[in-house]
C-alpha cells in the first residue's frame, strides 16, 4: 500500500434495517440498560412513543451492515484480523422506535497513513421511513501491519 | 441537567462485565470479530486474551449520560476515541464532568477507566437541557 492512498469517491449500496422489539430488548439487555422505555411497550406508550424506544447506541445495530459491507469492500483491501476500532462519533436526531425502517448510507471519508498505521474513516447517515435523520456516524478504524 | 454547573460531575456508572459479556454483545450487535470471542485467536494477534468490544464500552458511556439526563431523547451527540483494550471480569467506571453549556445543550467530558487505565479518554457528550 502506498503511504497515502489516493482517495477515490466510492459509493456503497444503502442498507435498510427493520427495527424489531425483541432486538431492542436483546441489545438493551446486553449493555445493561434498565430503562422501561426499552423493554415495556406499555411504559413506552405511556411516555408518548408508538412502541419500544431503541437506546441511542442501537445505532451500531441498524448501521452495522452498511459499515461491514464498506469495510469488506475488496477495493479497500482492509486486513480485518488486524483491525482496531479507534474512534466513533454519533449525532442523534429523531428517536428510533420498534417498527421503524432505517435506511443507512455510508461513504469513505479518509484513507491514509499516520504514525505508521493506516487509518480509514467512514461517514454514515441513517434516516427513518419518514425521511427524518436519526443518526449520523463517523467510524474510524486503524489497520495494524502484520509482523 | 440545568442544575449541574461547569466543573460539576454527573453520577458515576460502575459496571463489572461478567465473563460472558462479549458473547452476549456479539449476538446483540452482530460483531463476531474473533478478538472478542476467541482467547486463542486474540492471543495470536498480540492481545492479552478476549477483549471487550469498544462499542460496548461506548454504550456504557452513553448509558451514564441517558440515566443522568432523564432518557434516551436527551443524548444528542457522543464522540469517543478508544485508547486501550478492556477485558471481562474487571470493574469499568464511567466518569462524566460538565464543562459548559452551548446552544441549549450541556457539554460533558467523559472518561472510561478499567484497572486505573483509560479505555476512553476525553470523550465528549452533548445533552439537551
Amino acid at each position: 500500500m502506498s503511504a497515502s492512498a489516493e482517495l477515490t469517491p466510492r459509493a456503497f449500496p444503502s442498507h435498510v434495517y427493520s427495527v424489531g422489539r425483541e432486538k431492542i430488548r436483546e441489545y438493551a439487555r446486553a449493555v445493561g440498560e434498565t430503562d422501561p422505555l426499552y423493554f415495556d411497550v406499555a411504559a413506552a406508550r405511556a411516555a408518548g412513543h408508538a412502541d419500544l424506544v431503541a437506546p441511542p447506541m442501537f445505532a451500531v445495530v441498524y448501521a452495522a451492515t452498511a459499515f461491514e459491507a464498506a469495510m469488506c469492500d475488496p477495493g479497500l483491501a482492509i486486513d480485518l484480523a488486524m483491525l482496531l476500532h479507534t474512534g466513533q462519533e454519533f449525532d442523534w436526531g429523531a428517536l428510533v422506535i420498534a417498527g421503524d425502517e432505517i435506511t443507512t448510507d455510508i461513504a469513505l471519508a479518509q484513507d491514509g497513513t499516520r504514525i505508521g498505521m493506516r487509518f480509514v474513516v467512514f461517514h454514515s447517515s441513517s434516516r427513518n421511513q419518514r425521511g427524518e435523520d436519526v443518526c449520523a456516524g463517523i467510524w474510524t478504524v486503524a489497520v495494524r501491519e502484520r509482523t | 441537567m440545568n442544575a449541574v454547573e461547569p466543573g460539576g460531575e454527573l453520577p458515576p456508572l460502575c459496571v463489572t462485565p461478567d465473563r460472558y459479556v462479549t458473547f452476549r454483545y456479539a449476538g446483540a450487535s452482530g460483531d463476531f470479530n474473533p478478538i472478542h470471542i476467541d482467547d486463542e485467536f486474540a492471543r495470536s494477534v498480540g492481545l492479552p486474551g478476549r477483549i471487550l468490544h469498544g462499542l460496548y464500552t461506548m454504550a456504557l458511556a452513553a448509558r451514564a449520560q441517558t440515566e443522568a439526563a432523564g432518557g434516551p431523547a436527551k443524548l444528542k451527540r457522543l464522540a469517543v476515541q478508544f485508547r486501550g483494550a478492556a477485558v471481562p471480569e474487571h470493574e469499568i467506571a464511567v466518569a462524566s464532568r460538565v464543562t459548559g453549556h452551548r446552544d441549549g445543550r450541556t457539554i460533558v467530558t467523559v472518561t472510561v477507566t478499567q484497572q486505573g487505565k483509560a479505555i476512553i479518554r476525553g470523550a465528549t457528550a452533548e445533552i439537551e437541557r
